[in-house]
């Protein structure tokens, strides 16, 4: 099975029965989650000599499939278990790593003008791009290191990439939009209070600076919105996306510890969500860069919500006294991404790893959130 | 570091270092150490958790020019396959 086959199974809630068998902390730092998907971890060295022990937990009438980090263990326990007499067996083509990487586009909505607007779900890191394509241009917002993706989606939709920009420089991904901007020749936007230590050419994503896409001028329209990091810059798309990158979630909302000021940063996050949001019109769309939990996904894969329904269900956005709201962010916080100190010199541009060692930083869930534990 | 046998898996994916490893521990004496050379990444954290179950136990493990060595002491000899887990410690009373 390939991982954009899984992530159909996933996307459609189909049942299905999985058999991690990679060792147990990498299991508990990091799974395949899904509403109909149940899964075990028995570590493949426990299945060497006999597979028994699988046999005994796993149900025979339904569909299985048998997932290691890379590939090779898997397709080792599987072929044991068909030899063992099970029927309906399957391992997970490229293991973790391809599942950690795979794409699955979904449209959002059409624009006033005619265009469209896609998010790129990463189902299994949690992490979501976009694609703003109107009248042949396109500009990818919070582009991921598989640029080949955006660039092969833009082509089939006729369209030339015009732009990308990172909403902030992020610390649980490596950014491919300046990788992609150099490939297609488009203009690479970031933050500049976020690009102070970077080693390359950008484009300044600030307030007041609106980006066109197309030739109607569909609307970037760029927010500043610190918190998160002190560059963090949201966009209003169209006059009715707001896509806010890692400072809000659907279910929560975004962290201020990652570049090591969580202390100094806590009252521009409050100020930002509590205020500066609060100004904007409630019923535009809200689009983030990331999806903490598998129930944040809605039909077909999209992750989107009301922002006026996020100011109601939100628990970030409904915490009224100001000492709770900076314990709640600064205390007790989930384990930061893997590698995030890497992966944040990665994109300043400082450190250039090759490409197995950005997939390894890569690995694991993203953990931007304050409410995913 | 004496060791009684070297198993070289240089090259070798997942699971093979361990496979490897498995059926020459079976052919040691308790108390003989065995060394495995690797070059799977994925084998540090394998190796680790394998000799923890199996407790055996893990003297060292190194890096050289991307080569993983670990050196393991064979502290009884596995009859059969575990069922089941064992007792985890929140257990005991």
């Amino acid at each position: 099975m390939t991982a954009g086959e899984l992530t159909k199974i996933v996307l459609n809630k189909e049942e299905l029965f999985i058999l991690d068998v990679r060792n147990q902390s990498d299991f508990d730092d990091w799974k395949i989650e899904g509403e109909s998907v149940e899964i075990i971890n028995i570590p493949y060295f426990d299945l060497l000599d006999s597979v028994d022990q699988a046999l005994e937990q796993i149900p025979s009438d339904k569909r299985l499939l048998v997932v290691c980090a890379k590939e090779g263990s898997s397709k080792f326990v599987a072929e044991q278990l068909v030899e063992a007499g099970r029927t309906n067996v399957s391992y997970l083509e490229g293991g973790m790593k391809s599942w950690s990487e795979h794409l699955e586009p979904v449209k959002i909505g059409d624009l006033k003008d005619g265009g469209s607007l896609y998010q790129f779900v990463r189902i299994g890191k949690g992490c979501l791009s976009y694609m703003v394509i109107s009248s042949s241009e396109a500009a990818v917002i919070d582009t991921f290191r598989m640029t080949d993706v955006f660039e092969r989606f833009a082509r089939e939709q006729g369209a030339t990439i015009k732009h990308t920009l990172d909403t902030h420089l992020h610390a649980d991904h490596i950014s491919g939009g300046r990788k992609l901007a150099e490939q297609t020749g488009a203009t690479y936007w970031l933050p500049p209070k976020d690009a102070t230590e970077v080693t390359f050419p950008y484009e300044k994503l600030e307030e007041g600076r609106d980006i066109t896409v197309g030739k109607t001028k569909i609307k970037i329209q760029p927010i500043y919105s610190p918190g998160h990091t002190v560059g963090s810059t949201s966009f209003i798309v169209d006059d009715e996306y707001l896509l806010t990158g890692d400072i809000l979630f659907i279910e929560s909302i975004g962290r201020p510890d990652l570049a090591g000021k969580a202390e100094d940063w806590v009252g521009d996050l409050r100020n930002t969500l509590y205020n500066r949001y609060k100004g904007l019109a409630q019923d535009l769309i809200v689009l983030p860069a990331h999806f903490g939990k598998v129930t944040e996904l809605g039909e077909g894969g999209r992750v989107m919500a009301r922002l006026s329904d996020l100011y109601r269900d939100n628990p970030g956005l409904n915490i009224q006294d100001e000492e709770t709201f900076r314990r709640t962010v600064t205390v007790n916080l989930p384990p930061q991404p893997n590698a995030y100190q890497e992966i944040r010199q990665t994109n300043m541009g400082k450190i250039t790893p090759n490409e197995d060692e950005q997939r390894e930083m890569e690995i694991g869930p993203n953990r931007c959130a304050v409410h995913d534990k | 570091m004496n060791t009684d046998i070297t198993v070289d898996t240089k090259g070798m994916a997942c699971p093979m270092p361990i496979v490897k490893a498995k059926k020459a521990l079976d052919s040691l004496q308790t108390g003989q150490v065995m060394e495995v050379l690797s070059t799977d990444k994925g084998s540090v954290k394998d190796f680790q958790a394998w000799v923890k179950q199996t407790n055996h136990e893990l003297i060292q493990h190194v890096e050289e020019d991307g080569v993983y060595k670990f050196y393991v002491r064979k502290v009884y000899k596995i009859s059969g396959t575990r069922k089941g887990p064992l007792i985890s410690p929140r257990h005991i009373r």
